[in-house]
């Protein structure tokens, strides 16, 4: 990066310890994980060691109590060497945001500890097959009978599913009042009546899991109920606010590594007499990928420092950052393999990986399309 | 169970190598060291105990300053305490007098249950020091050991041998090396315990602390005695034939056939 930014000492060993992660447990696999697309835990455990599921954890449950920011660096680091082990970490945040944001002291307790230590990993699921974009078209029903909640319906397209112990669960408890009649729940991987359904096969993120989720007369306590019922698209939404900013830093991280591969190709690639580097719609092109990087960079870490102030209206922001740095890593990767030319069309190199895998940040944790929608709906407020 | 003593190595970084022209030793002070990588295993064996039998681990090594941080990397992995074995008199020292020092610090750590080291170093690569160290203090040694329990007081060891695996009951105390093959996952060092130790030191013991014999140490303590380092290096020559395609592989063949690569 050209721009140098002053981390504290504390970020950089934080910085330090995820390139090691990623150096040791992910690069020597990440193109075989792709390739078979298998899941293998010890890229997990190894950053459930180092206690990097912790980082927004506040220290009085066992975490490192630090904020978006730090979070974004480390998954920023992550996905440089592989955006599908990424997807996995910063799913299990996106499922332990709920707990932290409106978990009660009980639920607090019980479980933040655990996911601080990497323990107990989390998923947060929203989609259904018919509520995609449209959110409150979810047909999950949980009914309250004494003292449980009985769900029932499916989730799909859920990240970690089968991998989690911990499930965030949006659910209709009062169907007839359609957005306000939804809650949210904590189901863990054992509750009767809870299933994991098929294991997706994805175009990119391979390293990761993605499966549907079944509820058939699941019975959970109703302890397990998030805030209080009829506040589940508060917390859903509240939570996606949260996490946007994780895809825009998972977006840096691949465009970062697609940007150093091809550059190092343009510059030993030898064609009419010369590396390619020396063509100027060769090397304009890489500018132009820094000019993007850098501010996309510059985007995301401003905007989580704003979030870590403790910002209340971070909902436009949060999906510019989204929006902006997933774009941009789709247009950088897609440059990238133009760049290489036949070789970055080729599976011995990563580009083409880095490419798959950006697509899906213009699709998850709210399309694109939507985030636009957010960004306009936000704009008005602030030139009325 | 005691405690479980875990005795690590830095070695020079590959590439960084500096020889001393006068002893022909290794001048680590002034190398950039990494933790020798064989002692990752042995440090994992020794904080899955810990896990298993709530033991604790101390890890020792013996070398000049710039060995702090690799111990201080012991402790981010989750060891309690880190000790450093430092004097000028220690310098030059072979595998014998390496051995007695250490030997010398355990047994001032006592009681224990195990010390583990890496079967080897990457620079040395000699595997003498943990057998001679088991000697100097009279307990059982084993090599190259793959797994390691505790069963009714007795350690049960599992060696992996040339030809298949061995396994062996011993009664504590003993020291183990561990095969740099025994697992496939080794930790990383924990964020907490790396920002912890940006303010702890380790224990310095010098030769006035631990009642050494000066004569057991440094050069004139080690039996060994280096001639010469060198580098080793390979010369290849080419050889240039030249004439018609024909007189080419003419001669070609009969290069061949004089060094017995092909028959006619």
């Amino acid at each position: 990066m050209m721009l140098k930014y002053p981390f504290t000492e504390e970020q950089n060993t934080l910085i330090d310890l995820v390139t090691q992660i990623g150096e040791e447990y992910i690069k020597p696999y990440a193109l075989k994980w792709d390739e078979e697309e298998t899941y293998d835990e010890r890229p997990i455990k190894a950053l459930a060691d180092a206690d990097l599921f912790g980082i927004i954890i506040p220290q009085e449950y066992g975490g490192l109590g630090w904020g978006s920011f730090e979070m974004c660096l480390a998954v920023e680091k992550l996905s440089y060497y592989c955006a599908g082990i990424t997807t996995i970490y910063a799913a299990s945040f996106l499922g332990s945001y709920p707990i932290i944001l409106f978990g009660n002291e009980e639920q607090k307790k019980k479980y933040l500890p655990e996911i601080a230590k990497g323990k107990k990993i989390c998923a947060f699921s929203l989609t259904e097959p018919q509520a995609g974009s449209d959110a409150f078209a979810i047909k999950t029903i949980a009914k309250k009978e004494k003292d449980y909640y009985i769900l029932n319906g499916m989730k799909h397209f859920i990240t970690n599913g089968g991998i989690a112990d911990i499930y965030i669960v949006i659910a209709m408890t009062d169907p007839a009042k359609g957005a306000r009649g939804a809650s949210a729940f904590i189901v863990e991987k054992n509750d009767p009546g809870f299933s994991v359904g098929k294991k997706e096969k994805k175009l990119g993120l391979r390293a990761s899991v993605t499966t549907e989720l079944f509820f058939n007369d699941c019975k959970i306590p109703k302890d397990r109920l998030l805030g209080k019922e009829g506040m589940g698209f508060i917390i859903a939404l509240k939570t996606l606010d949260f996490g946007r900013c994780g895809v825009g830093a998972q977006a840096l991280g691949i465009a970062q590594a697609a940007m150093e591969v091809s550059l190092k190709h343009a510059t030993s690639r030898i064609q009419f007499g010369q590396p390619i580097y020396n063509f100027q719609a060769v090397s304009h092109t890489f500018a132009e990928m820094a000019i993007k990087i850098e501010a996309a960079r510059a985007l995301v870490y401003n905007a989580t420092k704003y979030i870590d102030s403790g910002a209340k209206d971070i909902s436009g922001i949060s999906s510019i950052v989204k929006c902006f740095a997933s774009d941009v890593a789709m247009w950088v990767t897609e440059r990238a393999i133009q760049m290489m030319g036949g070789f970055g069309y080729m599976r011995d190199y990563p580009v083409q990986k880095y490419f798959r895998d950006a697509k899906c940040l213009q699709i998850y944790e709210g399309t694109n399309e939507i985030q636009r929608n957010i960004i306009a709906r936000e704009l008005i407020k602030y030139y009325k | 169970m005691e405690k479980i003593i875990v005795c690590i190595k830095g070695v020079p970084k590959p590439g960084s190598i500096k020889v001393d022209p006068e002893t022909h030793t290794l001048k680590r002070e002034s190398m950039e060291l990494i933790l020798n990588p064989n002692d990752r295993p042995a440090l994992e064996m020794a904080l899955r105990l810990k896990n298993t039998y709530n033991t604790e681990v101390v890890v020792i090594s013996m070398g000049p300053p710039n060995v702090i941080p690799l111990l201080k990397y012991t402790y981010a992995l989750g060891a309690d305490q880190i000790i450093l074995l430092s004097d000028r008199a220690f310098a030059g020292s072979d595998t014998l007098a390496t051995s007695y020092v250490l030997a010398k610090a355990i047994e001032k750590l006592s009681p224990f249950s195990l010390v583990l080291m890496g079967l080897k170093s990457i620079d040395g690569e000699t595997a003498q020091v943990p057998p001679e160290t088991a000697s100097l203090l009279g307990i059982p040694s084993l090599t190259n050991v793959k797994d390691l329990f505790m069963e009714r007081g007795k350690w049960i060891a599992i060696r992996e041998m040339d030809y298949g695996e061995e396994e062996i009951e011993v009664t504590p105390p003993i020291v183990a090396s561990v095969s740099p093959l025994a697992f496939d996952y080794i930790r990383p060092p924990s964020l907490k315990r790396l920002l912890e130790v940006k303010t702890k030191e380790p224990l310095i013991c010098q030769v006035k602390d631990l009642n050494l014999d000066p004569q057991r140490l440094g050069l004139q303590g080690s039996p060994t005695q280096v001639i010469e380092v060198f580098e080793k290096k390979i010369e290849t020559k080419g050889l240039v034939l030249e004439g018609s395609p024909e007189e080419l592989v003419e001669k070609l063949i009969e290069i061949l056939k004089d060094k017995g690569l092909i028959k006619f």
